[in-house]
């Protein structure tokens, strides 16, 4: 506990900050059997920003974010969503999972999988009428996939296919985008697709919280960074946060100094 | 005698069962294909198995309160509650312990049917056991099937069918991504259980016609075979409930039809025929169409391979390349290149030098995506686009002839 307190040096968020954060994280420890992999970890999500989760595989990023969806159960913490319960909140929360983690050969369209974006709005029986599909071709639109529409899904590629999974997300209609690595295996053309939408949400005033792997591009795609491993290492924005003295921490020995070199670090 | 059959001209019974048999059929095929979606086909392997000490127990409840030992419902009670128990097991094992699903499968069935056939043969030494005629639920027994058994089917069959219609949405959404679904507020846990549980009640309810042993191949087959022919969920289970129910109806009619012949064992046979026809034949993911589609892609290779070699006035050693080159009249048989051959050729080797500035070039990265060493540029890029390359190409330098 101690440590952990030593690690919120300075920034402990006020009382305040819950009822006002799209996504507050309190003490939340998760664990696979008996090892813990996110333990007693505090994260305040400041809304209309861009954050960045990073640090080494296997400390928690994706776990954190399903553990905030109530995906995973966690152990102890405590999530609220705009200082409410999740529960009644989850109109308000899109979520990305990673693109690895469906069978792609599942027999659905393109256009279907975005229809189940509009699952609370649907419920069990409502039909799907004309103007669901408009707003499910408009979020294909935005990601730049309305001419796959009608394709089964296993006919994509990766990229495509994690755009497919971002226009679900969109037709949720959320304030709170959680992805985790939308950028994992995707080409260089999706890439920039997706940032640009993420960065249009943030623009309207959304939230956009993703777990991201390549250290390079956190400066030039995100405002706020969240570094962790099983702990929480920092948590700010990318001048504050994203240091050579943090990500010695959040990676331990793990990144060699001539990486952290390249790095376009905030001086620090 | 077959034709009156399918026109249920056999009479009382065989009308009952078969009308009761495609009834179960379409019921089983729209159940089961949630349950092969979510890739548990196997769990209702061991549900079905679990059916058979509850059956047992049932009879014996039934006839030391003093009742008929045989009342359908009664037994169907029993062995649904079995069967739920065995379910569990299975979910627990699963998830609490390190079991692998499997494995837990496995432990489930043999064990479940194992006290089963024990409390069958407690029951044979019983007094008012001697008739009891239970045995038929291993691989049903359609011969005394009475009205009123006929509609437990019936009556089972729609409620379950009702239900699977009623929450087809969350449940194609578990099967497909049960993370996202969980992040949408639903109840993954509870949701599996329930489609593992329509397959029990389809399961129950199939007992007497197909039996508790070969139940789980109508519950299985018809949406393998329906996947074949389809891309889509919602038509996945049409397909299979058509399957199913088309499967049910023929098998029992041909079982009617000749003497002595069991009805569940046929109806399984009627639809793994189903499902051979559409292994072969299906478009896309038949094994016809993939061997069709193999020789096509072949021989694209073969006749790319052809045209570059002409080109650059290599010799063409294999014979299928040869073959396809001078069918095409591109080349003569002793490997000479004829006219047309010759401008084809150019074009191609054109082609792959065009190839060769778009995949070096970061500004075509989309098109350079699609590479394959087949496809022509011109059905990718634009005229202008080109226009652009072709002029970054040094002069043609000919083709050697």
């Amino acid at each position: 506990m101690t440590l952990e307190l030593a690690a919120n040096q300075g920034q402990a968020p006020a009382a305040d900050a819950i009822e006002t954060s799209p996504l507050a994280i309190r003490g939340m420890t998760v664990s696979y059997g008996q090892k813990p992999v996110v333990f007693s970890v505090d994260m305040t999500v400041v809304p209309g920003a861009m954050t960045a989760i990073v640090g080494p595989n296997g400390a928690g990023k994706s776990t954190l974010l399903k553990a905030a969806l109530g995906i995973v159960k966690p152990l102890s913490g405590q999530v609220m969503v705009n200082g409410n319960a999740l529960a009644s909140q989850r109109q308000r929360i899109a979520y990305v999972p990673q693109r690895a983690s469906v069978d792609w050969d599942f027999p659905t369209r393109v256009i279907d999988v975005v229809l189940m974006g509009l699952y609370r709005e649907l419920g069990l029986l409502r039909r799907i009428r004309p103007h669901h599909r408009d707003k499910a071709m408009a979020c294909l639109e935005r990601v730049g996939m309305t001419e796959f529409a009608e394709r089964q899904i296993g006919q994509l590629s990766g990229g495509q296919q994690q755009r497919v999974f971002l226009a679900r997300a969109l037709a949720q209609g959320a304030d709170l985008y959680l992805l985790d690595e939308p950028f994992a295996g995707v080409d260089a053309a999706t890439e920039k697709a997706i940032i640009s939408v993420l960065k249009s949400l943030r623009d309207e005033g959304k939230t956009v919280v993703a777990v991201h792997h390549d250290l390079a591009t956190v400066p030039e795609y995100f405002d706020r960074v969240f570094m962790i491993n099983t702990r929480k290492v920092a948590e700010g924005t990318v001048a504050e946060a994203f240091t050579a003295d943090n990500l010695d921490k959040t990676y331990g020995g793990r990144l060699v100094t001539g990486q952290i070199d390249q790095l376009d670090l905030a001086a620090g | 005698m077959l034709w009156d059959a399918l026109l249920l001209q056999l009479g009382y019974n065989a009308t009952l069962v078969t009308i009761g048999a495609c009834f179960l059929g379409i019921a089983a095929g729209v159940t089961g294909t949630f349950l092969f979606l979510r890739k548990r086909a196997l769990v209702s392997d061991a549900i079905s198995h679990a059916t058979l000490p509850g059956v047992a127990l049932a009879f014996i409840v039934m006839v030391s309160f003093g009742g008929d030992g045989r009342n359908l419902i009664g037994l169907l009670l029993g062995s649904a509650v079995s069967a739920w128990i065995g379910l569990l097991c299975v979910s627990w094992l699963t998830r609490y312990t390190r079991l692998a699903e499997d494995a837990a499968i496995g432990a489930v069935l043999s064990v479940f049917f194992g006290f089963g056939i024990v409390l069958l043969t407690v029951i044979q030494s019983m007094s008012s056991g001697r008739a009891a005629g239970l045995e038929g639920f291993l691989l049903g027994s359609t011969a005394g099937m009475l009205w009123s058994d006929a509609m437990v089917i019936l009556v089972g069959g729609a409620a379950t069918l009702a239900l699977v219609l009623m929450f087809r949405r969350p449940m194609g959404m578990v099967a497909f991504d049960p993370e996202f679904a969980a992040a949408n507020g639903l109840n993954v846990a509870r949701i599996d259980l329930m489609i593992m549980g329509l397959a029990m009640a389809v399961t129950v309810v199939g007992l007497k016609i197909v039996g508790l042993i070969l139940i789980v191949a109508m519950l299985i087959i018809p949406p393998v075979t329906a996947r074949f022919w389809t891309e889509r969920t919602d038509r996945v289970s049409l397909i299979a409930g058509a399957v199913g129910g088309l499967s049910g109806y023929l098998g029992a009619s041909l079982s009617a039809a000749a003497p002595n012949v069991p009805t569940g064992p046929i109806i399984v046979l009627v639809s793994f025929a189903f499902f051979a026809l559409a292994l072969f034949f299906a478009p896309n993911r038949g094994v016809l169409a993939a061997v069709l589609r193999h020789l096509k892609f072949q021989r694209r290779v073969h006749m790319r391979q052809g045209l570059l070699a002409l080109a650059q006035g290599q010799p063409i050693y294999e014979k299928l390349t040869l073959r396809l080159l001078t069918r095409a009249g591109l080349a003569r048989a002793d490997g000479v290149v004829t006219e047309t051959g010759r401008a084809r050729a150019a074009k191609a080797l054109w082609d792959e030098k065009r190839w060769e500035i778009v995949r070096a070039d970061q500004a075509f990265e989309g098109a350079a995506a699609l590479y394959d060493g087949l496809r022509e540029l011109e059905t990718i890029l634009t005229a202008d686009q080109l226009t652009e390359i072709d002029a970054r190409i040094a002069p043609p330098t000919g083709v050697p002839s």
